[in-house]
């Protein structure tokens, strides 16, 4: 389990953010100095919609142990329409893994515009501390879940 | 049966079509098998019977590539996989001719043995119009068991009897329906996070990686699969034991959301007994419940709810906020 | 196997500070294909960049990657370095350890930590990465400026005066916009119409201009350098060929009592209108709504006494389609509605006025034909409190954060001129701040409170209440003598808030130009790429980009001008070369994608294959690279992962979630 030296859980977290809102975000945040835990690890996509399944549930069987994607407010999409397909795209896939057992506070979406430093600051802060309280993600590592 | 025999066979000899997929006699009774039939005379081993639960519309889409039609029987519920591979342009409708078959249920040959009948050498009574029970001649002796106590799962949640698609019908059909289709999953969806990931994770310790749930599945009909994709860095050797074995049912289940026509086939085959279909049926319950009542394969010109959106879709927090109640 | 060199930026202290710059090198020297790697103060300037390309030449570097700002900042940069070096410049990745890392995080080995797995990420994915050819796509050689008002007019005619055509889309029947209802402007008095006109006139018979009045885009499709967009020309009823704007059909309809928008409704207008004298064009529209003949079908009194004939009922709404290269949105503002503010007695008393409502009292064409007076009972107010602030800067829901950069000046402008004309009227003013940054602007507000006595009160006013006797009780704060202030008043006039005109929501989504929270549009960088949208070939000019007075419309119109002139100026350009590509050998044909692609870039096609142990005809997914912008939508459709994105791949994508995993 990765812990730091005071035996706190420090959570591996990858976040998906879309190039033309939230990364911008994200970068605003930066610019802001409004702080997040490093935890969190920016995976740069052209868009929400580019953000497949499988991208998703490898970072989970890699060991990460929250996955987050951040894309445009619907009606926003630089490309007109990619965020409405990732939100149900991602409706569906957390809903299954939710079905298997998967604890539902691990993923998350969240619409983030390149104006919105704070929320993306805010959104960050929360969700480690969403999944700090979850603990490591044991039950997703391995589906086959052998003992 | 040999009214169905002789019709394939007039249409193979008046140039209607140049070959009959169909079922084939098994070496036992209880395990027909797909099989193309070229010539009238060979139709002497064709069998539709109560066994004949393996969906022949996958095998069309390598069939409707040969030269002349070929006649495909497919029971009610294979003609909605029919009616999506059209969609996807998997398969080329003008080179198909379709015989609708009847269809009372399909029987699953584990129930009987579930219920102490073994060493069997000999089934009767399992053809359409056959009657209300089967009998079976075992070398421990005759047995008996309705047909209804031996339908597959799937049938009990049948989605009808009506086809889809046909060129011509042969056969009168049984509504087997007696269940809710959803009660499966609305009874894991009641169980608790944990309950849940017991259930799934016995259940899919199970799977031996035998790919014949992939094999049968008429959505599953990528000319290369995914997991043999190196662009996901999933079919090598290295990582077959991780990447692939791990997720592998909970991406192929995601594949075909939106796709998938719930036939069963997958459940049906799975040499583990795996209830394969409770993932896909999950998809089909969600998809119903946010985005409207979809039935795939239904109307090959509908729109998948996964290429499709409306602004007002629900926020993927609606996850929590149902199973969290 | 890549030869890849890492460039680490301390960007001065900026990443330095928090970011052990020294340690990052030393870690990523063991990443796979990194073959060198160097740290340097500042890897943008000329000798930082002079190191890349050194390092490219001399190591024979494959790939590079910069671990610096965000590559939304200077990813062009080092792509632009590289290719100079002889590098393709898609063989540069930016680990972004300023913005997402060192500005953030506190805790130096922390930081530096995630500086090493973010260049790792960023090393993972040039490992895969290949070189990527731009291609081209042609220009085309027209702009479309949407809104009238005079940051469209401005830019218009200076994008026209380069010589390329220029279309006007106005939603109301004339241009002129807000500026054509001020009366004077700041800071130097002179009369609104007076310089507006000359501009409207200009734009009107400039033989590159095409101007469609009472129109509104309705659709647009198409990427920079070649948009194709539908406008709606609204039915005017009238032939704008054949009226020759004599005015008879205005005086003589029978329906006269519909509030005049252009007058803030502060009195009426017939139902076949324009709504000023100068409107351009000077042709009348009638509006449906009101029309007796179209509401009742008996009148028709317009068309009989029209001599030219121009009256034509049955007009329908046309839509044209357009090709433009450019757009550019110029939509201007409105002033928020006051119904949050009732203690204000906006709702309850006609003497509790908007700012905009006094310009066109003052204005000579106005409802009072310049008159100060009462909208009550048509007397000259005795005392006049103006309430600054209302609804900008404000903490609540109520009204806007922002601060809506205009009312101190045009207030100050008001006392001024009232004070002028009416010296007897007391004139107060209420304020929190205020502000006057602008050339000439605080010598000007000086003038009021020096030269003509306007009362300025710092502090808020908490409520308006009429009186019976028809006064208004003004009560407020003056927070300097921290005293309660109740006051009477005849006139009470509200600095509102100004807010981006509502129809923007609808046109940014058109556009899939960005917005902000206000819903001014975004621009491509706050400071060095203000007239640009992050969109490409979308540029903005006036107050759609955020509060502005006149000067300042007038240079940002002019700036958007230039920057549409640039972009004219060339034949083509180059397209992005992250687009979409299909596998044949593994693509189903099954339509999935084009499903999904917003650009209708997909087609099938019957190809034959050939393989391994394949050689057939199919039907298989095609892209056109020049429709494709690269959002990689379809590769998230794709069952069998056919289709990918180039410099956005499967591949790099999942070796950049295995390096940050790791």
């Amino acid at each position: 389990m990765p812990m730091t030296e005071n035996g706190e859980f420090r959570p591996l977290i990858v976040a998906f953010c879309c190039n033309w809102c939230s990364y911008a975000g994200a970068d605003l945040a930066g610019s802001s100095r409004l702080s997040y835990p490093a935890d969190v690890k920016i995976i740069r996509v052209p868009c929400s919609g580019r953000v497949n399944p499988m991208f998703i549930l490898r970072a989970f069987e890699r060991g990460a142990d929250g996955v987050i994607i951040c894309g445009c407010h619907p009606g926003d999409c630089h490309y007109t329409s990619g965020n409405y397909f990732a939100r149900r795209r991602m409706t569906l896939l957390f809903s299954m893994l939710d079905y298997i057992g998967v604890e539902n506070g691990r993923t998350r979406v969240e619409w983030v515009s390149a104006a919105e430093g704070a929320k993306f600051s805010a959104t960050m802060n929360e969700f480690v501390e969403k999944i700090k309280s979850l603990g490591e993600n044991v039950r997703l590592g391995d589906l086959r879940c052998k003992d | 049966m040999q009214g169905l025999i002789d019709r394939l066979s007039a249409l193979l000899s008046d140039g209607t079509v140049a070959r009959v997929l169909g079922w084939k006699k098994g070496d036992m009774p209880y395990n027909p098998e797909p099989h193309m039939f070229e010539t009238a005379e060979s139709l002497k081993d064709f069998v539709y019977d109560g066994f004949c639960g393996a969906n022949l519309s996958k095998m069309m889409i390598e069939a409707s590539k040969l030269e002349g039609k070929t006649a495909v029987c497919l029971k009610p519920c294979d003609s909605y996989s029919f009616n999506q591979l059209i969609r996807e342009h998997r398969v080329d409708r003008e080179n198909a001719y379709i015989i609708g078959v009847g269809c009372r249920g399909k029987l699953d040959i584990d129930k009987a043995r579930a219920n102490g009948i073994k060493g069997i050498e000999e089934v009767s009574g399992t053809e359409l119009d056959g009657p209300d029970s089967v009998s079976f001649k075992t070398i421990y002796g005759d047995k008996e068991m309705s047909y209804s106590d031996l339908l597959l799962g799937r049938c009990h949640v049948c989605k009808g009897k009506e086809h889809m698609i046909y060129d011509e019908l042969w056969g009168e059909s049984k509504d087997t329906a007696d269940s809710e289709r959803f009660d499966e999953v609305k009874a894991l969806e009641a169980m608790s996070p944990a309950e849940r990931f017991e259930f799934f994770k016995k259940e899919l310790s199970k799977c031996i990686r035998c790919n014949a749930c992939r094999n049968v599945c008429p959505a599953c009909s990528c000319r290369k699969c995914a997991f043999d994709n190196n662009n996901f860095d999933s079919q090598q050797k290295a990582n077959v034991d991780s990447f692939e074995e791990k997720m592998f049912h909970i991406i192929r289940a995601f594949h075909v959301a939106g796709r998938c026509t719930d036939c069963g086939e997958c459940s049906r085959v799975c040499p583990e007994g795996i209830p394969l279909h409770l993932f896909n049926r999950k998809f089909i319950k969600d998809i119903d419940e946010l985005y409207g009542e979809f039935q795939a394969g239904k109307d090959p010109e509908a729109q998948s709810p996964l290429t499709d959106y409306t602004f007002e879709d629900c926020e993927p927090g609606i996850v929590a906020e149902r199973s969290n109640g | 196997m890549q030869r890849i060199g890492v460039f680490v930026c301390h960007c001065g202290t900026n990443i330095a500070a928090t970011v052990d710059v020294k340690k990052v090198v030393e870690l990523v020297r063991f990443e796979p294909g990194v073959v060198h790697a160097e740290d340097y103060p500042y890897m943008c300037s000329e000798v930082g960049q002079q190191k890349i390309a050194e390092a490219i030449k001399e190591k024979q570097l494959t790939g590079v990657v910069v671990c610096s700002c965000s590559p939304r900042m200077h990813e062009a940069t080092f792509r632009n370095c590289a290719e100079k070096a002889g590098l393709n410049p898609y063989m540069v990745e930016v680990a972004n350890i300023r913005e997402h890392c060192s500005w953030i995080h506190k805790d130096m080995e922390e930081a530096t930590k995630k500086a090493v797995i973010l260049a790792r990420a960023a090393i993972a994915k040039v490992n895969l990465n290949t070189p990527l050819q731009a291609g081209e796509s042609p220009v085309v050689k027209r702009a479309l400026v949407i809104g009238g008002g005079i940051a469209g007019i401005q830019t218009a005619i200076d994008i026209a005066e380069a010589g390329y055509k220029v279309d006007i889309v106005e939603k109301t029947p004339s241009i002129g916009g807000r500026m054509s209802q001020l009366d004077k402007t700041f800071p130097t008095l002179d009369c609104s119409s007076c310089i507006l006109t000359p501009k409207m006139v200009e734009v009107s018979t400039h033989p590159n201009i095409t101007i469609h009045t009472y129109s509104e885009v309705d659709k647009v499709s198409g990427f920079v350098g070649n948009f194709t967009v539908d406008i709606k020309k609204k039915a005017r009823s009238v032939d704008l060929d054949k009226c020759t704007g004599c005015g008879v059909c205005q005086q003589k309809c029978p329906m006269k009592k519909v509030p005049n928008e252009f007058n803030r409704e502060l009195n009426t207008r017939s139902a076949i209108y324009t709504p000023f004298a100068q409107a351009v064009p000077n042709v009348p529209v009638i509006d449906r709504e009101h029309c007796l003949m179209f509401k009742t079908g008996k009148c028709g009194v317009c068309s009989k006494v029209c001599q030219a004939g121009a009256v034509d009922y049955e007009q329908q709404d046309e839509i044209i389609t357009e090709k433009y290269g450019a757009i550019v949105v110029a939509t201007g503002f409105d002033i928020i509605k006051l119904d949050k503010y009732d203690e204000y007695a906006y709702s309850q008393s006609p003497d509790v006025i908007t700012s905009l409502e006094l310009e066109r009292i003052m204005n000579a064409a106005g409802p009072t034909n310049g008159h100060l007076e009462r909208m009550s009972d048509h007397k000259p107010p005795k005392n006049m409190v103006f309430i600054q602030c209302v609804g900008s800067r404000c903490a609540d829901h109520r009204g806007k954060s922002y601060c809506s950069k205009i009312c101190c000046m045009y207030t100050a402008k008001h006392a001024m001129l009232i004070r002028d004309k009416y010296p007897d009227v007391n004139v107060t003013v209420f304020y929190i701040d205020v502000r006057t940054p602008g050339k000439n602007f605080d010598e000007f507000y000086r003038r009021a409170v020096e030269q003509y006595h306007v009362n300025y009160i710092k502090g808020q006013v908490g409520k308006v209440a009429p009186q019976p006797d028809g006064s208004l009780l003004v009560q407020g704060v003056d927070l300097i003598d921290n005293k309660q202030i109740v006051m009477n008043a005849d006139m009470v006039v509200l600095a509102a808030a100004i807010e981006p005109n509502p129809d923007i929501r609808k046109i940014a989504t058109m556009l899939t130009a960005s917005i902000d929270t206000n819903n001014f549009l975004t621009e491509a960088h706050a400071k060095l790429r203000p007239v640009e949208s992050p969109t490409a070939g979308i540029f903005l000019s006036g107050v759609t980009q955020g509060p502005k007075d006149i000067p300042e419309t007038v240079s940002q119109a002019g700036a958007a001008a230039v920057k549409v002139i640039g972009l004219l100026a060339k034949d083509k350009l180059k397209t992005n070369p992250c687009t979409a590509k299909c596998d044949v050998m593994m693509c189903n044909g099954c339509s999935t994608c084009a499903n999904v692609c917003p650009y209708g870039a997909i087609t099938y096609e019957d190809q034959e294959v050939r393989g391994p142990g394949v050689r057939e005809v199919r039907r298989v997914a095609q892209v056109n690279v020049a429709l494709c912008q690269g959002c990689g939508a379809c590769t998230g459709a794709c069952p069998s992962g056919a289709m990918d994105l180039q410099g956005f791949s499967n591949r790099q994508l999942i070796s950049e979630v295995d390096a940050i995993c790791r």
